[in-house]
């Protein structure tokens, strides 16, 4: 799957961290601005595929560290979870629950189940995508 | 209650640690639980005797009204000391009788999950619990039945049993569904209280036959009563557990159970009189012809079984009382002689009756117990057997109906029943020694011998004094079957009449058919032949039926041509929705193209245009770039409607969609026009039809607003309850996360699917 194209070999190494931190960057703000865990697991998952087009399977596996089977499993385990917290409160499965603080540098925080849950999600999407296609693209060679 | 019922499970679950732990004393160990619960149990027996009903309630599914309730009264008492008192015994003959099997840890598991479902069953207050409950039953008693699983046998009537008393227990939960709705509520104590309203319901006659398919199926009345000799395929100890205490009595429980609420009418004592007599009949009859030590046994709890099917059929207040006397009877009973067929097995290697006899002096305390439950079994004075038939010829006699024909049935049930207790209590015991496979070199061990002698002796001190299981738990018993208290009592002596005749003449004719067993025997060999056209031929009629029905529509739907497949999902879609359309009538909102814009219509064309060009252009890249253009433009439209999240997501699943196609794109061979004109006119004759459809359908909705829209909800509780401006995120991740972690599990399942499938073709390859 090697394109031999010098300009997509330059610009995949470049993009790659870039697109890494937008697809975090898109899931972090997802509760208020356009984003979220999906968008951002697509992203990350566009990502890491540019970087195989300019590369090969091989590479591309060995710049993601862990298998995408991997990170389906985990995803799959930080959404379920995140459903948990509310049971010991008494409440319904699922029910959201919110952390505010303050923090030195940040200022004003939010930290929620519901961003474990996005994380999740965000996992998930990865994951799939990525088993997928990169076995996909193995089969090809 | 919750913590027992739940203790057996946990035990369960541990049992294989236990038994590693424990080695041989396992089965003293893991007795314990059973033991606990006994008298756990009792605790309750004075005020239960005293005519309370204790309801305990745990919520568990609030939203729907279910809650996990138990109701201890006479009746679920009775059933849960024989159930844990039995339990106690056959736990620790198992570990004796099985000690030298590999898998007696995998046994502790299942046999005692199975001892939790049947608690559960029997003490469960609410309808749904009972019937979670009824299918574990079924479940944990085919694993035991099947436990001997490297043999044939055992796996088919394994299979057998399980499939007749689950196809009768998914009669059975249309049928309790539907009393719940006659009687209002899913609470069995509110029902029973509720039964006129039941009976009086349109519903009555449906439900009543469906609920006792299921009691029929699971008691193997006939013509279900082929499941049950079938089942001794299983080790011993399950054997005499499943026919003393448990599952098969499961049927008659639920019967007893509901009776306040669905019986007394005509029905009801037709179908259960009719149904139970006969089963009676067949059962001791099909027992006094079988030689297998267990097949008559078998045969012979069919019998007890269609007996208090009659008994509650008939519903008399004596009718009750015998009911409730015969079932403690012939779970004593019953219970010692089937762990006396394990100790004849275990001991002499014998599993059929010719291969036995004078075995008294070899195994004399084994001897001992067997004739005294043997008398119990044939009724003979002054064992609790001959107080229980006593009750239950007189109910015969007494009966409100059809008193000739059952009279003649229990009169010949009787005189075969005593030849039968004959087969079992004198057969293996006296005249010439006959070699057996193997020479018994000494009587049964303790944990062996404990069950037989304890459940045989009770027979006889309840006998003796038939005050002391009346005035316990009889009773009470009775009372909760008949939903109102019972003035009647046990005694041993009734006095001179009908019923004493009775039984003096059917021990006389008995001990004759005993006598001429061998000529019976030859005389009654037509039955074999017979059997063949019986119901269990009907039942391997209707499997294999099921077996090519499957296979033919596995054929028919998984033809493995993905074409076929879009067809079939796209041709049914549309007429389901067309049918639905027709049906409600749905009209079709008018076309307003004021205010149109003119890139709206520009971004219009592109969309047609991409569409018409994927379809028409004979380059596969073209066809691709086509598809993408189509869906880039309508992330277009997303974003011209100001839904910013879809757009970008359309986007994004666009790229990763054209590379997908790319990837799988080389590895398809060149262009090539395969299909004919008239398949291509009829592909797209189904697109246009689909296409149209969903076209009218939007169309439709546009106008027709059925329900206030939840969007405005959403919009205001978003950032009060969610913490979110972003609404679609809040939606996902907070409001219905639910539905999202379902969305994310199949997108896993799809990933692991696709990577199976690239697996297994590389390893094809290999």
């Amino acid at each position: 799957m090697n394109m031999h194209s010098l300009i997509l070999r330059t610009t995949g190494h470049f993009l790659l961290p870039l697109l890494l931190l937008f697809s975090v960057f898109l899931l972090l703000r997802g509760h208020d601005e356009p984003g979220g865990g999906f968008i951002g697991g697509l992203v990350a998952a566009a990502a890491i595929l540019l970087y195989l087009f300019s590369m090969d399977t091989e590479s591309a596996r060995k710049v993601l560290r862990v298998d995408p089977r991997d990170l389906l499993g985990a995803g799959m385990v930080l959404a379920v979870i995140s459903a948990i917290p509310g049971v010991f409160r008494g409440q319904a499965f699922f029910t959201a629950q919110w952390w505010e603080f303050t923090a030195p540098i940040f200022g004003e925080m939010k930290l929620s189940t519901v961003l474990i849950f996005d994380i999740g999600v965000y996992l998930v999407v990865i994951g799939s995508v990525l088993t997928i296609m990169l076995n996909l693209a193995e089969a090809e060679d | 209650m919750l913590y027992a019922i739940l203790s057996t499970f946990l035990v369960a679950a541990f049992a294989p640690t236990i038994h590693r732990l424990t080695g041989r004393g396992s089965g003293w160990v893991l007795g314990l639980l059973p033991a606990g619960l006994f008298v756990y149990f009792l605790s309750f027996l004075p005020a239960v005797s005293s005519g309370e009903s204790i309801v305990l309630a745990w919520p568990w599914l609030p939203g729907l009204d279910i809650q996990l309730s138990f109701l201890v009264d006479g009746l679920s008492l009775l059933f849960a000391l024989l159930i844990s008192g039995i339990g106690f015994f056959i736990v620790t003959y198992a570990g004796r009788y099985l000690e030298k099997d590999r898998d007696l840890g995998r046994f502790y598991v299942i046999l005692l999950a199975f001892m939790g479902s049947m608690l559960g069953l029997v003490l469960a207050d609410n309808l749904i619990a009972m019937f979670v409950f009824w299918e574990l039953t079924s479940i944990t008693s085919y694993l035991l039945i099947g436990y001997n699983h490297e043999n044939a046998d055992a796996r088919k009537y394994a299979l057998q049993g399980l499939f007749v008393t689950v196809g009768g227990g998914l009669a059975m939960l249309a049928g309790i569904i539907m009393l719940a709705m006659a009687g209002g509520s899913y609470e069995i104590s509110e029902i029973l209280s509720n039964g006129d309203v039941v009976r009086e319901h349109a519903l009555y006659l449906p439900l009543l036959f469906l609920i006792l398919l299921g009691a029929f199926t699971k008691s193997a009345q006939v013509p279900f009563h082929f499941w049950l000799p079938r089942a001794m395929a299983a080790p011993t100890p399950v054997s005499a557990y499943l026919h003393s205490a448990t599952m098969v009595k499961a049927g008659i429980y639920l019967l007893a159970r509901l009776n306040p609420s669905l019986g007394g009418t005509d029905v009801w004592f037709t179908t259960l009189v009719l149904v139970g007599s006969v089963t009676m009949f067949t059962g001791v009859f099909l027992a006094y012809r079988s030689t297998g030590v267990k097949k008559v046994l078998a045969y012979s709890t069919v019998m007890a079984l269609g007996t208090l099917t009659m008994l509650i059929g008939i519903g008399t207040e004596t009718a009750l009382m015998a009911a409730m006397a015969f079932l403690l009877a012939h779970s004593l009973y019953k219970g010692a002689l089937f762990m006396v067929a394990g100790i004849l097995d275990h001991e002499a290697g014998a599993k059929d009756f010719l291969q036995t006899g004078g075995l008294r002096s070899a195994l004399p305390v084994t001897a001992a117990f067997t004739i005294l439950a043997a008398l119990s079994l044939g009724g003979v004075i002054p064992l609790f057997g001959f107080v229980a038939k006593e009750l239950m010829l007189e109910s015969v006699l007494g009966a409100p109906g059809l008193v000739g024909i059952l009279t003649l049935l229990a009169v010949l049930t009787a005189i075969l029943g005593v030849a039968v207790a004959a087969i079992v209590g004198i057969r293996p015991w006296f005249g010439p020694k006959v070699e057996t496979p193997k020479t018994p070199q000494h009587d049964a061990p303790v944990a062996m011998l404990a069950g037989p002698a304890v459940l045989a002796s009770l027979g006889l001190i309840f006998g003796l004094g038939p005050g002391l299981a009346d005035e316990g738990l009889i009773n009470a018993a009775a009372a909760s079957v008949q939903g109102a208290p019972v003035d009647g009592y046990l005694s041993l002596w009734h006095g001179l009449n009908w019923p004493l005749a009775i039984s003096a003449f059917s021990l006389l004719a008995g001990g004759v058919l005993y006598w001429r067993w061998e000529q019976a025997r030859r005389a009654l060999a037509w039955v074999d032949r017979a059997a063949e056209y019986g119901p269990e031929k009907g039942y391997f009629k209707m499997m294999d039926g099921l077996v090519w029905l499957s296979e033919w529509q596995t054929r028919v739907l998984q033809n493995g041509y993905l074409r076929y497949y879009v067809i079939v999902i796209v041709v049914v879609t549309a007429a389901l929705v067309g049918v639905t359309a027709q049906l409600f009538e749905v009209g079709v909102g008018s076309l307003n193209f004021e205010g149109l814009q003119i890139h709206e219509i520009a971004i219009l064309a592109v969309l047609v245009a991409s569409a018409l060009f994927a379809v028409l252009t004979h380059s596969r890249l073209g066809a691709v770039a086509a598809l993408g253009s189509l869906g880039f433009t309508v992330a277009l439209v997303y974003v011209l409607y100001s839904a910013a999240d879809v757009g970008i997501t359309q986007v994004l699943v666009e790229t990763l969609t054209v590379i997908l196609l790319v990837l799988v794109l080389f590895r398809l061979p060149g262009f090539l026009n395969l299909s004919s004109t008239a398949l291509r006119l009829r592909d797209a004759g189904i697109a246009l039809v689909m296409g149209g459809m969903i076209t009218l359908l939007i169309l439709s909705t546009v106008d027709a607003r059925l329900f206030d829209s939840i969007s405005q909800y959403f919009i205001d509780e978003s950032v009060p309850s969610g913490y979110g401006r972003n609404i679609v995120n809040v939606v996902l991740v907070d409001f219905r996360a639910l539905d999202t972690l379902g969305e994310i599990f199949v997108l896993a399942l799809a990933a692991i699917g696709v990577y199976a499938m690239l697996r297994f073709r590389a390893e094809d390859r290999r």
